[in-house]
């Protein structure tokens, strides 16, 4: 599949995992991948981190939107945070409590409000995205979604306000935004991993719950830090060191243990991380998105570049999306 | 079992920790093998003899089977090892702790099903931020005053903010305090009178907003916890001060991942914001040292070239590369805490799912420092 018809494909994308998986990182990658193919692509960061800014090498100026990639040749990136705590009180705001709204954060009212009702700060943050999105405020908008258990809950958001509230302005909020995360001409999630046994099977899970509770349609698992794979690893170990040693490149036997181990280890991965890839395949039927592992301290945007070349690639080889 | 006096220095090595405190909170970002971590310091304490319960939050299926523990009970299983101690295990239930705690505070068996029954409640019991982080600290403290066991250990759930932990205890009392609940039930039928008046147009504006079944419930809610206040902020504050003494050590679990070095700096940044220092860290996950430096790897891969051995000079490149990385990382996050001891736990090549690889990951917790 071209890119280009890929990120054509849905106007909001939702890039979801648990903790440590490199979620940020990997919409960064996604957003300049969008980008590449000539569109404009806003990234909001829900986890109130900032983490997306710094790496298009670009210093966070807060919440509020930046363009933090501009390429006239190709597309723009911009990014924004939209954080729970503020969705609310910007949406009381406009309910008829501008007046008192912070009165009512200091007396604990907002808290009551906010436990009465489970879910209705992600629900709003899914309303303002929603909002973004029906505004045309970019062709593409990748959402960094909250971590670990929390992207479901964030997800299934409308559903809990739905069955809390029965009446009132909040359930037909929670009604619109169902409807959006039901359409996958709007919105479409893509969950990422790491070629783990663990983050595997809580991505299996997700996927299941998001498609069935939430009707949200998968786009492609995006499986992060993949270890590239090298020819002819086994040679260190079959090879005899004594030999080898005396041979014309003369090493030593730290180097030669050295040789022995890292490719052992490099292996002993390698293989780890097939079975993995395989075990994902088989439990959830759905493309994948490959990004390597990147063997550097920070990522910027080298890197990102990196990661939107590999996830370009792996897109191309896309058959067709699943709806 | 004789009680040890608690020290209030910082400990030279790990194995001084799981020796000596009551109480060892496991602290740290999702994904960097808490749960792990926390299991196997219990296992090491068993194995010195001592008495050591473990609290679980949500493990992964594996370590929960190795330890033999299920949701079921929400009370510890002792789990027999090689081992000179006693190890307990459990898995939190949120839920049924909060039940727990109101059943205990409650003054009547009436108002215990009033609030059990009560939707407000059940949203704070299960899906509130922090519920878990609160019962979490109750179960920790209610094991601790057993007398059954000398040291508990407790993993905590995955969350960004390091304080929550600290915040937690306040929960139910920072709730019931709060200005709108005193005015719904202030003794004071003139007072009540007035301030309902006040009240009731921001009631009932909000109930035309977020439903009017929902403010009912809440108001409900706050009706059936009168006479229970004392006694929640009496046992936030036993908590907060076990938290805070010397029996207590804080141990932050990291993994050197870039994305989980970032967050776990932010959470210790805002321990510090709050005078709290951890007094270890867990560096999990690392790549092996090779003896090779960076440039060293490269000049060798440069002389095998092409040949036979350029697959392995180039894992070796790779390795050394990650592996400075790893150090790297893991110096930043040691810049901000300098006192704590490191204990380095090497990446395995596969999750823990036996007892016996939880030994073994005991065994590094506590071998001395290189």
């Amino acid at each position: 599949m071209d890119p280009g018809q890929f990120f054509a494909s849905s106007r909001i994308l939702i890039v979801a995992g648990k903790g440590g998986v490199g979620k940020t990182a990997a919409s960064a990658g996604l957003a300049l991948a969008a980008a590449r193919t000539g569109r404009t692509v806003l990234v909001v960061e829900v986890a109130g981190r900032l983490g997306s800014a710094p790496m298009f090498d670009v210093d966070p100026q807060g919440y509020d939107e930046q363009t933090v990639y501009d390429d006239p040749d190709r597309g723009q990136v911009r990014c924004r945070s939209i954080t729970p705590d503020a969705a609310l009180v910007e949406w009381l705001s406009n309910h008829g409590f501008a007046r008192i709204v912070r009165r009512m954060s200091r007396s604990g009212l907002l808290e009551i409000v906010a436990t009465a009702t489970p879910g209705i700060k992600e629900l709003l943050v899914l309303g303002q995205i929603k909002h973004l999105e029906q505004s045309r405020a970019a062709d593409l908008i990748v959402v960094d979604a909250p971590a670990a258990g929390h992207a479901l809950n964030f997800l299934k958001a409308p559903l809990a306000v739905r069955n809390t509230a029965r009446t009132g302005v909040l359930r037909r909020q929670a009604t619109e935004t169902l409807e959006m995360l039901g359409d996958s001409q709007r919105c479409r999630a893509l969950l990422v991993t790491i070629a783990e046994e663990t983050p595997i099977k809580e991505l299996v899970e997700t996927a299941f719950a998001v498609e069935d509770e939430v009707g949200l349609a998968l786009g492609p698992v995006v499986v992060n830090g993949l270890l590239p794979s090298i020819e002819s690893l086994d040679t260190a170990s079959e090879l005899d060191p004594s030999e080898f040693g005396a041979s014309e490149h003369a090493l030593s036997a730290g180097e030669i243990s050295d040789l022995i181990t890292a490719a052992d280890f490099r292996r002993d991965r390698l293989s780890l991380q097939d079975d993995q890839l395989a075990s994902l395949a088989q439990q959830l039927p759905l493309a994948q998105i490959r990004l390597p592992q990147l063997f550097t301290t920070s990522v910027g945007l080298a890197e990102l570049e990196t990661l939107a070349d590999a996830a370009s690639a792996s897109i191309e080889a896309i058959k067709l999306l699943a709806d | 079992m004789t009680r040890t006096p608690p020290i209030s220095t910082p400990p030279s090595n790990y194995g001084d920790l799981v020796a000596r405190k009551r109480v060892i909170v496991a602290c740290g970002t999702g994904g960097v093998g808490k749960t792990t971590m926390a299991a196997a310091t219990a296992v090491a304490a068993a194995r010195a003899g001592r008495r050591a319960v473990v609290v679980t939050i949500d493990p992964a299926k594996r370590l929960a089977d190795a330890l033999g523990i299920d949701a079921l009970g929400n009370t510890p299983t002792v789990i027999d090892g090689a081992w000179t101690g006693t190890l307990g295990a459990m898995m939190l239930d949120s839920k049924a702790t909060f039940d727990d705690v109101v059943t205990r505070h409650a003054t009547s068996k009436e108002q215990v099903e009033h609030i059990f029954s009560n939707r407000f409640y059940v949203n704070v019991s299960t899906e509130l931020p922090g519920t878990q982080d609160y019962m979490a600290v109750e179960k920790l403290n209610e094991l601790h005053c057993s007398g059954d066991w000398d040291l508990v250990v407790v993993d905590t759930p995955p969350t960004r903010d390091a304080l929550a932990f600290f915040e937690a205890p306040k929960l139910l009392t920072r709730l019931l305090n709060n200005t709108i609940y005193k005015l719904l039930i202030s003794p004071r039928p003139g007072v009540r009178q007035a301030v309902n008046r006040a009240a009731s147009g921001v009631v009932r504006r909000l109930a035309r907003v977020v439903g009017a079944e929902v403010v009912d419930d809440a108001i409900e809610f706050f009706q059936t916890f009168q006479g229970m206040e004392e006694g929640f902020k009496k046992r936030a504050d036993e908590t907060l001060s076990l938290l805070a003494s010397d029996d207590t050590a804080f141990v932050l679990v990291a993994s050197p991942r870039s994305d989980t070095i970032a967050e776990a700096l932010y959470f210790l940044n805002r321990l510090a914001d709050a005078d709290l220092s951890v007094l270890a860290v867990v560096a999990n996950r690392m790549l092996a040292a090779l003896s090779a430096s960076g440039d060293e790897a490269a000049q060798l891969q440069a002389r095998l070239g092409a040949g036979p051995l350029a697959g392995a000079a180039q894992a070796l490149v790779d390795h050394v590369h990650a592996s400075a990385g790893d150090e790297d990382r893991i110096s930043q996050i040691m810049a901000h805490v300098p006192d704590a001891t490191l204990t380095k736990v090497p990446l395995l090549s596969s999750d823990v799912h036996d007892i016996s690889a939880l030994g073994d990951i005991a065994e590094l917790l506590v071998q001395d420092p290189l």
